[in-house]
């Protein structure tokens, strides 16, 4: 069986590069996986982890309150900018609200950070973080967001934000909207030829192929 | 169902095989092609990658965004199982940390695997250092059969004539990648050699066969292939055994023992449905064992009888000694010339597009035998994990503007941060040579059984301070690679205080030689057909006959030992040897 032919077997018609490519781009094809996402038995599931899957969904960890401050955190980490959406226009919070669940671990120190970060706002602003106005927030994130310069009293907070960032990047670099930010053109059918002339050209690698 | 009651079947197979990977596979493919009426027992699930691979998902499909919580690879990989499985324990002794991964499912590890696939070398099989004992067959016997494995399931590399690392017949490699071509000038720098890599994956259509469509390079042979271009067991081996109408696969099949007659000659199996609990008696005129170098030592020691005290073919009391795995250690770090790269789809195959083989002398080290090196780096698709901890590498390089930043960070800069390191990681492993050792071993544990009331395995493994140095040397390699080619390291340099990122035991999934082959009846399981020396009408076709494994792979070598088995097998029918 050829190339062509393996495409056709997995339900991509070699009609046309251009078509077959675009059917591989984000965005496209996903909506016919997610049809019966929900039935008892998918392909290459096992049952415990269907079932697993359905209970995290159904249950809930964070309450209101902290997934707005999640929102609030997500968002100042990763804004919009003039190339793509911000970590909440990629559902970022419910990646994370979906993470902790099934990442137990996780749980103590997200809701324990929270709580932390709220307390620092109370003593210093009077309110809870959420309720700050933006320009207190960002002075209280500025004291968290730099480990080597941040003070020692403030440690607890740094491996918070370490811990939120690191999050954050997860849930939006994997969504739709961060896969196409970040660039990452491949997971379609092609056929590898080596490094392109004008890279090789660039890293002065022409003598190494 | 409240009544106890074993079924039992009155049809006799001409050979029940138990397990469907790689060596479980090719029994069932040569035996049934030739005619036998096989019966072969899955203790997990039926897996078919046409159906079943995850494979052109995106990782937004997963809400866990391929993350390893379930599935030890990541959501996508085609794995079930994994080192520890609900309600089947195994225990350690003498403060052991041997991890064994078990495959549950048709196929067996074969749908995960990286598709590495190297033969061992002369040395291997009959070593000059005197430190092990020397297989019962010599290379040239087994080259005919590695030949027709890499005929029947294809593999890319190239010739490069290195004696210990033997030439295949080879379908074209894949071209390196950016970051692989700064591997290459660093390993250079270092003394390392580094050559194309060799990997069961039809990067070109397989000469013959219609059956396996060609690569179309998306590197997710981890996921299992769509098209089967790359090398799985049920893909490759069994469904075409099932298409002779010879072969019969049941899974969900745990067998617990081989049943034997009064002349101690084996006459079926028991086995337990996983599903139902049912329990299940079947016939055959001879067992063949490709159950894991682990799970057929085990059965072994528990299939106990009169003529079998000890455990079948266990006469030696060698059954279950002798194991070892791979030696593992690695390094990654980020090459900052790459930042802000270029984006271009280099996914490429799922398995090496290079590596070094072992490529020192080893009368001038303070250790025996030698390690391979797997490289790996470039443009991944996003997962789960993606950028993290960039607050230990975003205060290493300098911004666009020229100057240090401080690390950690927030906002349009850190989001551009993400943007520019990506596709800068690169990483190195080793994977070499454990001495097989009589003191490192797994047992039958006298008191604990699984869920189905079959006793366990219990692991006795150390490693000795031969392995500690030769993963010293990996880290003290690794680190003049990276210096070579301009990376900066960021994973913490291990020190004696963790034996030089030694991985425990088992952890490479590469665990061999617990039925070891040998001409000596008092001290091998196996002749060097894989039969056993104490039962004519049975054999083992997985890892378990290695005698001792050199620092390559060990899938390519089960193939070609299981298919010079079965083939032995039907010349013995011939000869009405076998029954």
């Amino acid at each position: 069986m050829n190339r062509r032919e393996s495409l056709k077997a997995i339900g991509l018609t070699a009609i046309g590069t251009g078509i077959l490519l675009e059917a591989c781009k984000p965005g496209k094809e996903v909506k016919e996986a997610v049809v019966n996402k929900e039935s008892a038995a998918q392909p290459g599931r096992q049952d415990f982890e269907v079932e697993r899957d359905k209970a995290l969904k159904e249950a809930k960890f964070f309450n209101e309150h902290e997934m707005t401050t999640i929102a609030i955190l997500a968002d100042i980490i990763i804004p919009k900018d003039e190339k793509s959406g911000s970590a909440t226009d990629a559902k970022v919070p419910d990646f994370i609200e979906f993470i902790v669940k099934d990442m137990p671990k996780h749980q103590t120190p997200m809701r324990g950070g929270l709580k932390w970060l709220d307390i620092q706002s109370y003593n210093r602003f009077q309110q809870p973080f959420s309720k700050a106005s933006s320009a207190q927030q960002l002075s209280l994130i500025d004291e968290i967001a730099y480990p080597q310069k941040a003070k020692p009293n403030m440690a607890q907070g740094v491996a918070f934000f370490n811990l939120m960032r690191d999050l954050t990047a997860s849930g939006f670099f994997t969504s739709e909207i961060g896969v196409k930010d970040i660039g990452y053109a491949g997971n379609q059918p092609n056929k590898w030829e080596g490094v392109p002339k004008d890279v090789l050209k660039q890293y002065g690698m022409e003598d190494m192929v | 169902m409240n009544e106890f009651q074993i079924k039992k079947s009155d049809l006799e197979y001409d050979a029940i095989i138990v397990g469907s990977g790689a060596g479980g596979g090719m029994a069932a493919y040569v035996l049934a092609h030739a005619g036998q009426k096989v019966l072969m027992l899955e203790a997990g699930a039926h897996f078919d990658p046409r159906t079943d691979a995850q494979q052109l998902k995106w990782p937004w499909e997963s809400p866990r965004r391929g993350a390893s919580t379930t599935r030890p690879f990541g959501d996508f990989d085609a794995a079930y199982g994994g080192w520890e499985l609900e309600g089947e324990p195994y225990t350690q002794k003498n403060g052991s940390e041997f991890a064994w991964f078990r495959s549950r499912m048709l196929g067996g590890r074969t749908n995960h695997w990286g598709r590495i696939s190297l033969r061992m070398g002369p040395d291997d099989f009959q070593p000059k250092d005197g430190l092990t004992d020397s297989w019962p067959i010599t290379y040239d016997e087994l080259k005919p059969f590695y030949d027709k494995v890499d005929r029947l399931i294809g593999v890319y590399g190239t010739a490069e004539g290195i004696e210990s690392e033997p030439d295949g017949i080879f379908l074209p490699p894949p071209k390196p990648r950016l970051h692989e071509l700064f591997i290459k000038k660093g390993a250079k720098k270092a003394g390392v050699t580094v050559i194309p890599g060799r990997g069961s994956v039809l990067t070109e259509a397989l000469p013959g066969n219609n059956q396996r469509g060609a690569c179309f390079f998306c590197g997710q042979c981890g996921r299992s292939c769509k098209v089967y271009a790359d090398f799985s067991s049920s893909s490759c081996l069994v469904n075409p055994a099932i298409e002779t109408g010879n072969l019969t696969v049941i899974t969900n099949a745990m067998v617990r023992e081989v049943l034997t007659d009064k002349s101690g000659l084996a006459t079926g199996v028991s086995y337990v449905n996983t599903k139902d609990l049912q329990e299940y008696q079947v016939n055959g005129k001879m067992v063949i064992l490709g159950a894991s170098a682990g799970e057929s030592a085990r059965l072994l020691l528990n299939s106990r009888s009169p003529a079998h005290p000890d455990g079948i073919a266990n006469s030696s009391g060698v059954v279950g000694k002798y194991l070892h795995d791979s030696t593992g250690a690695s390094l990654s770090g980020f090459l900052p010339q790459l930042m802000d790269r270029k984006r271009y789809n280099e996914d490429g195959v799922g398995s090496v597009h290079i590596y070094s083989p072992w490529w020192l002398d080893n009368k001038k080290l303070d250790f025996p035998r030698g390690y391979h090196i797997e490289y790996g780096g470039g443009l991944h698709m996003p997962g789960y994990g993606i950028g993290s901890n960039i607050q230990n590498i975003n205060g290493l390089v300098p911004g666009k503007d020229g100057k240090m930043k401080e690390a950690g960070g927030y906002g349009a800069s850190l989001k551009d941060d993400y943007r520019r390191f990506f596709g800068t990681n690169v990483g190195m492993a080793g994977r070499g040579t454990a001495i097989a050792r009589e003191s490192n071993y797994c047992e039958i544990d006298p008191t604990v059984v699984d869920k189905f009331g079959i006793p366990v395995l219990r692991f006795n493994y150390k490693w000795d301070p031969d392995e500690v140095k030769q993963a010293k040397h990996m880290q003290e390699t690794f680190k003049e690679i990276m210096h070579g080619m301009g990376a900066i390291i960021t994973s913490e340099l291990p020190g004696a205080d963790t034996s030089y990122g030694l991985e425990a035991p088992g952890k490479i999934i590469h665990e061999t030689g617990t039925v070891r082959m040998g001409n000596d009846p008092k001290k091998s399981a196996l002749n060097k057909w894989c039969q056993a020396h104490d039962c004519k009408n049975l054999f083992v076709v997985d890892a378990g006959p290695f005698v001792q494994q050199g620092d390559k792979n060990a899938t390519w070598t089960i193939l070609a030992l299981a298919m010079r088995t079965a083939e032995f097998i039907l010349s013995q029918k011939k000869k009405t040897n076998l029954s």
